[in-house]
């Protein structure tokens, strides 16, 4: 199995909620970047406060031309689209919403995808739009590994159920499965 | 579902880089547009959303079209700049213009002022209106540029959607906004068009940050969220185009999340809010007197 460089999280409606479970089960030796998408930070500081708060890593706001760091988790900030460079640095976009959406789920994954190709892993929480599905199929058909939070486990059963549907998971868990879960496949 | 240009062959990013590759080459050879320097993943994912637009199937084909058919270069050139943004967008930004901005540069008898990426015309029609209540409009000669020729056009129509009144009716109030937005736009069927007499001293020019040079001595420009597209060199190279346009003293309002640290050029500016991403350029400031005067 290839090294994970990265995991990627998107989350909508309930994103804060389940953002704060899932990082705070992940492994603090982890070495991994992990990148977070959440429709809800109209003020991403205040979500980077509370996820610190949670969080086993440190937890900032993803700024543009800088480089992606393992062990730290990153957040996309609001009103923009977050996406990844080939030479493992943030870029920033103010394109159309995508899906009424920005950041979008959708635009990050797919960029992402293309830079790791199968060292991603990807990951859908709840939320109550479809945004992500079609990232998720990209990351899958770069080679990348999706995780999608099982519907019924989710506070908004939307996204999750989207991504499903268009494009499967390798893993669909609930949620207090999903930190070990990762921390599996980024550690051994 | 809604076509989100992802990517195209999903599994071959190296096939759509070479692609992607030749398209900017005959973007610049035919047409002299340069987007060699723009930053890959965001140029990326707009020649996505053409060739899913125009239903070429790849990249190739959309250069193809782009090298042969003499019409389509116009389309090709809305699709790849960005014409989004909304009047008094990040109001903490344009409340600083009010407050701290202005009342600075009220000490000049006249005043340059450059927007370079305007778009479709809503904040330079934002700052006109600042301008207006701070009694300072008409000593202003206003530079609004961009490459793309249909947003200049709609800039230059100032009709916009009446869906967006709201919100840019709260964002006039958070800037600080004295009046009713509805004082500066008559409202039609579900359009509203600005008061014309707002852009009585902007001149909407053609003008390509990437290819062309300074062309005006400004005492402000702004440039919001146009650099993110760009490369660490590019970027660069327009901030130091900003310099050299502006008096020492003068102001560049940038995007609110857009960073400098990696720009040389960066060091001939002084932060007056970094948070808002205002900056003055470094250096003695000439007197306002003596510079009417040459």
């Amino acid at each position: 199995m290839p090294a994970i460089e990265a995991i990627v999280i998107g989350c909508s409606t309930g994103g804060p909620g389940a953002l704060a479970l899932l990082l705070g089960a992940l492994d603090q030796r982890l070495q991994t970047s992990v990148i977070v998408c959440s429709h809800t930070a109209s003020n991403s500081h205040l979500l980077c406060d509370v996820l610190a708060q949670h969080s086993t890593l440190p937890v900032i706001e993803a700024c543009e031309r800088e480089p992606i760091r393992g062990g730290m988790i990153q957040v996309a900030p609001p009103d923009y689209h977050l996406l990844v460079e080939r030479g493992r640095r943030f870029a920033l976009s103010v394109d159309e919403p995508v899906g009424f959406s920005r950041p979008s789920i959708d635009v990050l994954f797919a960029s992402a995808a293309e830079v790791y190709g199968n060292g991603l892993i990807a990951v859908i929480l709840t939320g109550a739009n479809a945004d992500g599905a079609a990232g998720l199929a990209c990351v899958r058909r770069a080679g990348g590994l999706a995780i999608v939070q099982q519907p019924d486990d989710a506070a908004a059963a939307a996204m999750p159920r989207a991504a499903l549907e268009l494009a499967g998971a390798d893993h669909c868990v609930a949620l207090d499965e999903m930190g070990p879960l990762i921390n599996r496949l980024c550690m051994t | 579902m809604n076509p989100v240009a992802l990517n195209l062959s999903g599994i071959d990013p190296e096939l759509d880089d070479i692609e992607l590759n030749l398209f900017v080459s005959a973007m610049r050879q035919r047409h002299g547009y340069d987007f060699a320097q723009y930053a890959p993943a965001s140029l990326k994912r707009r020649v996505y959303q053409l060739v899913e637009q125009h239903h070429t199937g790849n990249i190739s084909t959309l250069t193809a079209r782009l090298l042969h058919d003499p019409t389509f270069l116009p389309q090709v050139l809305e699709g790849l700049s960005v014409p989004v943004s909304d009047m008094f967008r990040d109001p903490p930004v344009f409340r600083a213009l009010r407050e701290q901005v202005l009342p600075a540069l009220a000490a000049h008898p006249r005043l340059t002022i450059w927007q370079a990426g305007c778009a479709r015309g809503q904040e330079i029609y934002s700052l006109a209106i600042l301008l207006e209540e701070a009694g300072l409009y008409d000593r202003c000669q206003i530079y609004a540029t961009d490459f793309n020729d249909a947003a200049l056009r709609q800039a230059r129509e100032g009709i916009y959607p009446a869906r967006e009144a709201q919100g840019w009716s709260r964002n006039y109030q958070a800037a600080g906004g004295t009046c009713s937005l509805a004082d500066y736009y008559s409202a039609r069927y579900d359009f509203i068009k600005l008061d014309h007499r707002l852009r009585r001293n902007v001149v909407f020019a053609d003008h390509n940050l990437v290819t062309d040079a300074v062309f005006c001595e400004a005492q402000l420009v702004l440039c919001r969220n146009v650099l993110i597209y760009f490369s660490n060199a590019l970027q660069n190279h327009v901030l130091a185009m900003f310099r050299d346009s502006l008096v020492p003293g003068g102001f560049l309002c940038l995007g609110l999340r857009e960073s400098l640290a990696l720009a040389p050029a960066a060091r001939d500016f002084v932060a007056v809010d970094s948070a808002l991403r205002l900056f003055r350029r470094a250096g003695p400031e000439p007197s306002p007197v003596d510079h009417a005067g040459h």
